[in-house]
């Protein structure tokens, strides 16, 4: 279970200064960033260009361009539901339609109650699909049921922040 | 106290269909019946149909039972199935199982038999034979072997592996790198991810392999995001590699290093395009580079770099162990050995299935899936990923290898085959591959960019019933473009879906489907 700090420059520039030695170290200082605060905070950027002598637009390029960076605090849990090819064949659209309409919460519109959740293209689980990742757990063979009760733990714990 | 043995997958795909409370369960029946347990995961078998698949040890050797829930653990304590009595989810020793006989495995011998994270189950079953015959030899007898083995690239391109070591090899650099591509990012593949989870070392060994051949002293790893199990393997594999010393300093001899580092990808599927990827590790916006040069004399940081694929990795040690010859009697034409093909979608028995080149569509979609999970007609198949083209049933006598799949305006590539059935609406799936390919491009070329996103809309116009005729040609004339035009791959590669839904599907871009579909 993710437990994540506020905002904390000395921790954030102890972070970039444990990554400077790696070869190519945007990416790494990135997620790590992103796994202790949840997020990659704006003051963030000017504190990388810094650690390593390249500009601040190509911090900000390089953290705007990749999906899974978050510019900003998330307001609760994450449920990253497939709708790829091979899920949708096994039915994820309609499971996905099915619960927009049970929940009244819009794939990948934002947090609603504590939870968002999000497309995602591919978890490679693509013969027992509809798939779906939550806090580094895969659950497969999704049915109506199993997506509401995933849905509701989701809540209760982003709730629980 | 009576001892009991039990093998349980910790893949993904067991997993996800809660392998680890089955695992839960037999702990807690063991101590109500008094037994002593050993439990041992390993990877999975790729018979995704029956997981979580159990196996225990019995003196005639292991036996499987699946797909196991949960609530069935108590049942097979209490039946007497253990100690070898009849049971509903009994399926026999696994590797006398149909689907497993009529397989050739050798990329995938170990997946799903051994612990993947035991040096010595490695050691037991053939591992590390390839490295340590390769060290015996020199670098430029290495890439001879691969060369001889016919292996091509198996990330989709079908690129001859020897041609690209032997660049890599002569070139001259004071660094050189190898890099694993893992950013397996196509729906209805999983093979890396298996490899990941199920027998990691045999990529190190792969890895190692490479490195010593073209002489690299570094190595990355770059795994796509959306695998956090097979992530966690690996850095793991990669710990117990280094401290068995055939990674890291002095791996190949006194003074020759070999470092390897994991790199986890940020959810951009266009980072599975070699040159992408390479400016991902450098920690830039993924956008693809114009080829030449190529990535083999001048790629990461500038230096010569060998790009391959999972599965490409995958093959080395067999190659090392054996020799390029025995691979390369596998397979048919100029696709030479086995490739490892991933049945999903609605498919009745899915999974992974590594067969040498040459075995038709049908044999597989329906000899080993068994048709559809929905038990309706299949309509569909989609081969090679969301870039791949659409085929229909009466195409499912082609045989699976590079070649023939091209000419038939299909390509195989990383291997995964999506099934769908009568219900699917091909007008959609043109639509969802337009919308994917705009999602995912990295936007540094026009016909790409721009191209993806104004498809997408062309065909909302045609499902509209405006202007049909019109907009089909002005489809057609874009994807044109894009296939001419674009820069790599990814945009080149986006009229495949849409233009074989399209001819293959006709009935389903008229007006009239989509008007009784909504009624």
């Amino acid at each position: 279970m993710e437990t994540q700090l506020s905002w904390d420059e000395s921790r954030a520039q102890d972070i970039i200064a444990s990554k400077t030695g790696l070869e190519g170290p945007l990416l790494p200082i990135l997620h790590e960033l992103q796994e202790t605060f949840g997020y990659v905070d704006a003051r963030a950027v000017g504190l990388i260009a810094g650690a390593l002598n390249v500009s601040r637009a190509e911090v900000f390029g390089t953290l705007s361009f990749y999906k899974d960076f978050k510019r900003q605090k998330p307001l609760g849990r994450t449920i990253k539901l497939c709708r790829a090819e091979a899920c949708q064949a096994r039915g994820a659209e309609d499971l996905a339609e099915r619960f927009e309409q049970a929940t009244g919460c819009r794939i990948d519109g934002g947090f609603h109650g504590g939870v968002e959740v999000e497309t995602v293209y591919c978890l490679g689980n693509c013969a027992l699909g509809p798939n779906a990742l939550y806090d580094g757990e895969i659950f497969g063979a999704l049915t109506d049921e199993a997506l509401a009760a995933l849905h509701a733990r989701a809540a209760r714990e982003g709730a629980a922040r | 106290m009576t001892a009991l043995t039990v093998y349980i997958p910790c893949d993904a795909a067991a997993l996800s269909l809660g392998a680890d409370r089955v695992a839960d369960a037999f702990r807690r029946e063991a101590l109500a019946h008094g037994v002593s347990l050993e439990i041992k995961r390993t990877g999975s078998h790729g018979m995704f149909w029956l997981e979580p698949l159990v196996e225990i040890a019995t003196p005639q050797g292991r036996v499987g039972f699946g797909p196991v829930r949960p609530e069935d653990v108590a049942g097979l304590f209490e039946t007497g199935a253990l100690a070898g009595g009849a049971h509903r989810l009994r399926l026999g020793p696994v590797a006398d199982m149909v689907w497993m006989q009529q397989q050739q495995r050798l990329s995938f011998a170990r997946c799903g038999v051994v612990d993947p994270l035991s040096l010595d189950d490695y050691a037991a079953h053939d591992g590390l034979k390839g490295l340590r015959r390769a060290l015996q030899i020199s670098p430029a007898e290495v890439v001879e072997e691969v060369r001889a083995s016919g292996l091509r690239g198996r990330g989709g391109a079908g690129f001859p592996t020897g041609v690209k070591w032997k660049t890599v090899h002569d070139a001259q650099a004071d660094r050189k790198y190898v890099i694993c591509n893992a950013d397996e990012g196509d729906s209805g593949t999983f093979a890396d991810r298996m490899i990941f989870e199920g027998d990691p070392f045999m990529l190190i060994e792969g890895m190692a392999i490479g490195a010593y051949a073209v002489g690299a002293s570094k190595g990355f790893i770059y795994l796509r995001s959306e695998y956090p199990h097979a992530a966690k393997t690996m850095a793991r594999a990669m710990e117990l590699a280094e401290q068995a010393g055939w990674i890291g300093d002095d791996a190949f001899g006194p003074g020759k290093h070999f470092h390897l580092e994991q790199r986890i990808g940020a959810g951009a599927y266009i980072c599975g395009e070699e040159t992408a990827l390479i400016e991902s590790l450098e920690g830039k916006r993924a956008l693809v580079r114009a080829k030449p040069p190529i990535p083999a004399l001048h790629g990461l940081f500038g230096r010569p770099t060998l790009v391959n694929n999972v599965l490409s990795f995958a093959a080395i040690p067999f190659i090392l162990a054996e020799g390029g010859q025995a691979y390369a009697d596998f397979g048919s034409g100029k696709s030479r050995g086995t490739l490892p093909v991933q049945l999903g979608g609605n498919v009745k028995r899915g999974g992974l299935i590594e067969l040498a080149f040459g075995i038709t569509l049908r044999e597989i979609v329906e000899g080993f899936g068994g048709g559809t999970a929905s038990g309706r007609p299949i309509r569909a198949i989609q081969i090679g990923g969301p870039l791949g083209a659409y085929i229909t049933e009466s195409q499912l006598d082609l045989q699976m290898d590079y070649e023939e799949l091209a000419a038939n305006g299909a390509m195989l590539g990383h291997g995964g085959i999506v099934v769908f059935d009568d219900t699917v609406d091909m007008a959609r799936m043109a639509r969802f591959a337009l919308r994917f390919g705009a999602d995912e491009s990295c936007g540094k070329c026009t016909p790409c960019r721009i191209g993806a996103t104004r498809g997408g809309e062309l065909v909302e116009r045609i499902v509209a019933g405006e202007r049909i005729p019109q907009n089909i040609a002005l489809l057609r004339d874009l994807c044109d473009v894009m296939t001419a035009g674009s820069l790599c791959a990814h945009g080149g590669l986006i009229p495949n879906p849409v233009l074989s839904a399209l001819n293959r599907f006709p009935e389903d871009f008229s007006p009239v489907a989509h008007k009784t579909a909504a009624e």
